[in-house]
């Protein structure tokens, strides 16, 4: 569940954004659509505790995030939020399998040897688990990626431009993952991205739509399903 | 995974960089480590072979080269001096104990010196094997000598004429070994001890050719009888004002204080020592900053990593500690590596002495000091690593999210 109440975002040196407020229940999905540098990329990291609100109250898988302080933040983040980045960010030192380990190490956690294999079986990359990240395509290292997001079945998955540099049909595909994987951990999707294929491809998703005007970025909600 | 494994596989994911970084700082420690094993072994050595002698006296000039040909045996003496000044001297109200030291013969590269137990006994030295010598023509060996020439109880050597080696053999007077020294760590090591009657019996013998000398020639021999030295201690420290002067004025001999000649000695040698150490330190402030550019560069490509591990909800000190822990593994593997080299340097160094016939130094010795390498070595990684680790604890997250 993911709401937005009054939500602005106003960054050093006065350019602010206004945020329209959201609604969406526990396993929806919501598509952020807008030209780049509109503010959703700020919007996620909002979602995500890594920036906090100047003003207005987000409630994220029921935890509303002005109250919480730095170390209980970066805790809850571990544990509710799956970031799919446009930029992947795997490790070029560790392995696949040792990337994957990461999320249990940022959260304080013993590795779970069995749920990396699992969830990279799942995605079908579970041979790639001893590679470099050097060694994956595009789609592969998306893969992995993506597994690293679900891995400890996160209440939210926030994903940047997934489908940004695919083809049709790995854009296709790679929405297919994304919200089975949402939906195999009943995960609320979030999507920022402006690509036309992925509104068409989710029908049923809600939209928040964002311009930019005059510095201002007043956001909308768009014509889907709340 | 934890922090310690994590941040070896980031260390060692850029191998170039951590394999010249870790050189680096092993040379600086290493030559550091030398510098303090050799200075404290030198300075060990010196003090236990000045240990109780209070005043040098011998024929004149250079006051430094009495005391290093006689106190150290690493100069040729000055000259002689006749026997019957130095048992003047030995009577003398100031004068606790001295010991006569003849020197003109070695074996092999190692000196013979003529002396009387004293000698051994003042440096507390024991016998591994054999006895003192109980009549002329029978010898001692230090146990560096019994080491490198094979000499034990029971054999028999001839000395030859001159301290370096390669002089005239005197092949009609050799002497007998009666015993080995155990080592001592001192200068005896390195000596053949004889009664002083023997240094006198293969000159007078040499001089003499082949007929034998009658009463008159001996006794005129015996009359200008010589020793090369005497070391001296004091009945009372007061000596120290008035005994030199009085040797220095009233007879024909010069005294050589030994505290004050090797304060001198070691002001001279002491700026190579410097210099050696300075060199270590800037070595080690070469590598410092080294290891403080690896860091910063490893903070700006691994900033992407670093952001990542923020965003799996990684706290911001877990992100520091990850690259201080990176330092730390740099600075114990250098510290390892640089004690070992240092030791090393030190034992090669100590093998050329010991075949000079010098000072002894011994690279597999652990000093005291030398736990300050490590605690230098991780002082300055961390210092290098202190900015990259703050750097990498404020990593603007959010900002990295935005990136295409």
């Amino acid at each position: 569940m993911i709401e937005t109440l009054g939500l602005r975002y106003g960054y050093p040196g006065g350019a602010g954004l206004r945020f329209a407020d959201v609604r969406i229940e526990q396993g929806g999905t919501l598509l952020l659509r807008g030209p780049s540098g509109s503010g959703k990329s700020t919007w996620l990291a909002l979602a995500a505790g890594l920036l906090t609100a100047t003003e207005g109250e987000m409630i994220v898988a029921g935890q509303p995030l002005r109250p919480l302080g730095g170390r209980a933040r970066d805790a809850w983040r571990a544990g509710a939020i799956g970031l799919l980045p446009q930029k992947l960010y795997l490790s070029d030192a560790l392995s696949v399998a040792g990337n994957l380990a990461l999320v249990y190490y940022a959260a304080g956690l013993p590795v779970d040897h069995d749920a990396i294999a699992r969830t990279l079986d799942a995605l079908g990359v579970g041979e790639l688990a001893r590679r470099l990240p050097a060694q994956l395509s595009g789609g592969q290292a998306q893969r992995v990626a993506l597994a690293r997001a679900v891995l400890r079945a996160p209440s939210v998955i926030l994903a940047d431009e997934p489908t940004a540099s695919l083809d049709d049909v790995a854009c296709e595909s790679a929405l297919g993952l994304l919200r089975q994987s949402a939906q195999s951990c009943g995960a609320t999707l979030v999507i920022a991205t402006h690509d036309r294929r992925v509104a068409e491809a989710l029908p049923q998703a809600a939209e928040l739509i964002f311009s930019s005007q005059n510095g201002i970025n007043p956001a909308s909600m768009g014509p889907g399903p709340l | 995974m934890n922090t310690v494994v994590l941040s070896w596989r980031y260390l060692w994911a850029r191998p170039l960089a951590a394999g010249l970084n870790l050189l680096l700082m092993t040379l600086g420690l290493g030559s550091i480590t030398f510098v303090l094993l050799a200075s404290h072994q030198l300075d060990r050595a010196f003090e236990r072979d000045l240990a109780g002698i209070d005043v040098v006296v011998g024929a004149k000039g250079s006051p430094m080269q009495l005391i290093l040909a006689g106190v150290f045996h690493i100069d040729v003496p000055p000259g002689n001096i006749p026997l019957a000044d130095v048992q003047a001297l030995a009577k003398h109200p100031q004068v606790a104990q001295l010991i006569p030291l003849s020197l003109g013969d070695s074996f092999r590269g190692f000196r013979i010196v003529g002396t009387t137990p004293a000698y051994i006994t003042h440096y507390q030295a024991t016998l591994a094997q054999g006895a003192i010598w109980a009549a002329p023509m029978q010898a001692v060996v230090g146990a560096q000598v019994a080491a490198a020439t094979g000499l034990k109880a029971g054999d028999r050597f001839e000395g030859s004429h001159g301290l370096g080696g390669g002089g005239d053999a005197h092949g009609h007077t050799p002497y007998t070994v009666a015993g080995v020294l155990a080592p001592c760590g001192c200068v005896l090591d390195r000596l053949i001890l004889t009664a002083t009657e023997s240094v006198w019996k293969v000159h007078e013998d040499m001089h003499s050719g082949d007929t034998p000398l009658d009463k008159e020639e001996r006794e005129a021999l015996e009359a200008e009888r010589e020793v090369t030295m005497a070391l001296i201690r004091y009945t009372t420290p007061l000596a120290a004002v008035t005994f030199p002067r009085y040797v220095n004025s009233s007879t024909g001999m010069q005294s050589a204080a030994p505290a004050v000649e090797i304060t001198r000695l070691l002001g001279m040698v002491g700026v190579g020592t410097r210099v050696l150490q300075g060199f270590g330190a800037v070595l080690l402030l070469t590598a410092a900053m080294g290891v403080f550019i690896a860091l910063w560069s490893a903070v700006r490509e691994r900033r992407a990593d670093l952001a990542m591990l923020r965003m799996l909800g990684a706290p911001p000190w877990k992100v520091g500690a990850l690259l201080l822990c990176e330092a730390l593994w740099l600075a114990l593997l250098a510290s390892a590596l640089g004690l070992l080299a240092g030791h090393g340097l030190t034992a090669v160094a100590g093998w050329f002495l010991q075949a000079d016939k010098s000072v002894v130094v011994d690279g597999w010795q652990w000093v005291p000091r030398e736990v300050w390498v490590p605690v230098a070595a991780v002082g300055v990684a961390l210092l290098a690593a202190l900015l990259p680790a703050i750097s990498a604890y404020r990593v603007d997250v959010a900002r990295l999210l935005n990136a295409r």
